[in-house]
């Protein structure tokens, strides 16, 4: 992609000490050396490198993806930073890239903010930005501008990043949570809930070894395909935190239909199902990374799930329910067993049961 | 064989409602007015709500939620003292997560922990032991809640303490025991069951002994259950066969798990740790004789109650709340005057909302789906 202005080349700072102080904040030398040496070295493009107060781009050039811009943005804190299948790098990038997909636009420019606790280690702050750079060249996006803060020792915990992304909607797509009709297909792209699993596993609270890996990944290529294979795709959503249950609830509320799903293939990782079962969670409300949930036209869902089967992020795609015309805003779930339940927002967190 | 899909097979599911509808025909009182069975454990409350069992049942079985849910019983006197704990500024408070939201007086655990308690969820009261050990500088602080089916679990942790001589662990005990309970229920004049599904984790405890007294005495049928919903309608088939049958007997469907004489080591563990209080208050029935443990004197040293001052003030239930009514199976959750309204699961009035095995937040989460029509 042709940005401007094209930067002329220059040297980058570089910190020799192992830990971040809270010099590393000030706004001196130290903060550019840090700067330097973990972000735009790393991150490296020709919109960074001039290190002006903005990023610039050119309007002809974003009109060439399509007719509206898309802007969304999303804060990461999670704990651990590093967990298994992910790191907090890659899932800044892709939680910002995924929003941006899931509504129809091309993801182009990112942005990085940093909020940094002193006493981090300087290379784990190299692993993170290490990894961002590597899943915004896999996704094809640019990470064009950014901030870093440091922080006392507590207030916060030890890396919080904040990415916004900007994208370009393609000029015939229209997807909206609020264009479900009845008849509609249900539709998600795997197995449900590992990268709740995979966390709540990480955090190590509770002895169990779990094999769980996040599903932390970018789906805008895999959208791509979706959309060309079934260009009359109502609405698309990626189902993070509050799960495929939340997102479903949110699409029957905001096209005032009703939504029914079957447990019995709704697709679920066998370790999935038994770490639910271990600690009373439902892996309905687990938090995804990697999983959308789309509606499309019945005419189009068996071209919708080819498309979704044949990309390396949908290979377990499966129709779990359809838009009904039943009590607005209602969602209702058959049971493995043959019985009928609702499937409504959760208030809060879900917290295991005792017994 | 993994004891879990196993025990959720759709087909026999069938052939079992099938099975039930043609004994409920048989039985002539459900005829005039439906036949009354208590789940009295919320593992069960939360399994029929989950796969959806009452609306696979005939509408002449009314399923009673009983008072089997530990967190929704817990009255908000306890829960304030449990927050003056917590407060204090050496303490480390530790709790099963579903109890951090059960509202005191003033505050749940969860705001208390907001305002700057450190309170922290565990999996174990074991957990709760290795942060003692952890933070030998700090007193942590276990809360104890739970029927038979977790007492041995914190008498075995407190009894690890001692053999370890870690001196900053203590126990806020809360356990309560079922069978009192049951007693009180049935002797209940504004109450009619016919029958009861047996708790069946606190039974591989205790065995099935504890209950002769309701077959006895009060001649209601009990089976013992296991919590997959196989286990749940097999077990009201057989509480309706024993109806139709005129029996009153203890059954144990849970064989594959509850021995009749119960666990003997849990057993010993249990009564060398904790003693029967005289009574023990429970939110919405009100105080009933015997139906709590307390620790013995023997073990002061890991008693939270003789470690730190509590306020210990008996807090009334909201007038507005009729959790009471609902767990004795009187009303309906739905029939509550502040069900959904002033009462939800965001901002909970009574204890039946808050835990998802409390029947209330069940049916405010799952609920509303449509019985089946009456067997012809």
């Amino acid at each position: 992609m042709n940005v401007m202005p094209t930067p002329r080349r220059r040297s980058f700072g570089h910190i020799s000490v192992p830990k971040v102080t809270l010099a590393h904040g000030g706004g001196g030398k130290a903060m550019k050396d840090l700067i330097d040496d973990v972000f735009v070295s790393t991150f490296d493009n020709a919109a960074l490198a001039p290190l002006e107060d903005q990023a610039r781009f050119d309007l002809s050039d974003l009109a060439r993806y399509g007719d509206r811009l898309a802007f969304t943005t999303d804060s990461f804190v999670v704990h651990p930073l590093f967990f298994p299948g992910g790191d907090i790098g890659k899932l800044a990038v892709c939680g910002t890239v995924n929003d941006l997909a899931v509504g129809g636009a091309q993801p182009l420019y990112l942005s990085c903010a940093a909020i940094v606790e002193e006493g981090v280690e300087v290379d784990l702050l190299r692993r993170v930005a290490a990894s961002m750079a590597a899943t915004a060249r896999e996704v094809g996006v640019e990470i064009v501008t950014g901030d870093t803060k440091v922080v006392q020792r507590g207030a916060c915990d030890k890396i919080f990043l904040t990415t916004t992304g900007i994208g370009v909607i393609r000029t015939d797509v229209t997807l909206g949570a609020d264009r479900a009709r009845p008849g509609d297909v249900v539709l998600v792209n795997g197995v449900l809930g590992d990268h709740g699993a995979a966390i709540l596993g990480a955090r190590g609270d509770m002895a169990l070894d779990s094999p769980i890996e996040s599903d932390c990944a970018p789906l805008n290529g895999m959208i791509d395909a979706l959309l060309a294979a079934a260009p009359g795709t109502r609405a698309i959503r990626d189902a993070t935190r509050g799960g495929v249950a939340t997102v479903l609830n949110e699409m029957a509320q905001a096209s005032q239909v009703s939504i029914a799903i079957d447990e019995r293939v709704t697709p679920l990782r066998p370790e999935v199902r038994a770490f639910c079962e271990i600690l009373g969670l439902d892996p309905l409300y687990l938090a995804n990374e990697g999983k959308i949930v789309a509606i499309v036209p019945p005419d189009e869902a068996d071209a919708a799930i080819q498309a979704l089967r044949s990309h390396p992020f949908g290979q377990e795609a499966a129709v779990i329910g359809e838009v009904k015309n039943g009590e607005p805003g209602r969602v209702v779930m058959s049971t493995v067993f043959g019985g009928t339940r609702i499937v409504d927002m959760l208030v809060g967190d879900q917290l295991p049961r005792i017994c | 064989m993994k004891y879990v899909e196993e025990f959720r097979d759709a087909e026999k599911a069938k052939v079992l409602v099938h099975e039930i509808d043609k004994l409920v025909a048989e039985i002539d009182v459900a005829k005039e007015r439906p036949i009354a069975i208590m789940e009295v454990c919320g593992g069960h409350t939360h399994s029929i709500f989950r796969y959806g069992l009452e609306g696979m049942l005939p509408k002449e079985i009314e399923l009673v939620h009983g008072p089997g849910c530990p967190v929704c019983v817990l009255p908000m006197g306890r829960v304030d003292d449990c927050v003056a704990i917590a407060e204090r500024p050496e303490v480390i408070f530790t709790t099963f997560g579903d109890a951090m939201r059960v509202p005191g007086s003033k505050k749940s655990l969860l705001q208390a922990k907001a305002d700057g308690a450190d309170v922290r969820m565990v999996y174990s009261p074991m957990d709760a032991l290795a942060l003692a050990k952890k933070n030998p500088d700090r007193e942590v602080v276990f809360f104890a809640i739970g029927f038979e089916t977790t007492i041995p679990s914190t008498a075995l942790t407190i009894l690890q303490a001692q053999a370890e001589g870690v001196e900053n662990f203590s126990v806020f005990c809360n356990h309560i025991t079922i069978v009192p309970t049951i007693k009180a229920i049935l002797d209940s004049p504004d109450l009619q069951l016919d029958g009861f599904l047996g708790p069946g984790h606190v039974s591989m405890v205790i065995g099935t002994a504890p209950y002769e007294f309701i077959s006895h005495h009060y001649k209601r049928p009990m089976v013992v259950a296991g919590f997959e919903p196989l286990d749940v309608l097999q077990s009201i088939w057989m509480v309706l066969k024993q109806i139709k049958e005129g029996r009153a007997e203890i059954e144990n469907q849970y064989a594959r798990i509850v021995p009749d004489a119960g666990n003997r080591a849990a057993l010993t563990a249990l009564s060398e740790v904790y003693e029967l209080r005289e009574f023990f208050e429970w939110r919405g029935l009100g105080s009933i004789d015997h139906s709590g443990v307390r620790i013995r004197a023997a073990y002061r040293a890991f008693d939270a109650e003789a470690k730190f001052a509590t306020p210990n003030i008996k807090i009334a239930d909201p007038k507005s709340c009729q959790c009471g009514e609902v767990l004795k199976g009187v009303i309906k959750p739905w029939q509550c005057k502040v069900f959904g309204s002033a009462c939800n699961p965001e901002t909970p009035l009574g204890a039946l909302m808050v835990s998802s095995e409390g029947a209330c937040a069940a049916y405010y989460q799952y609920g509303g789906v449509k019985k089946r029509e009456a067997v012809s």
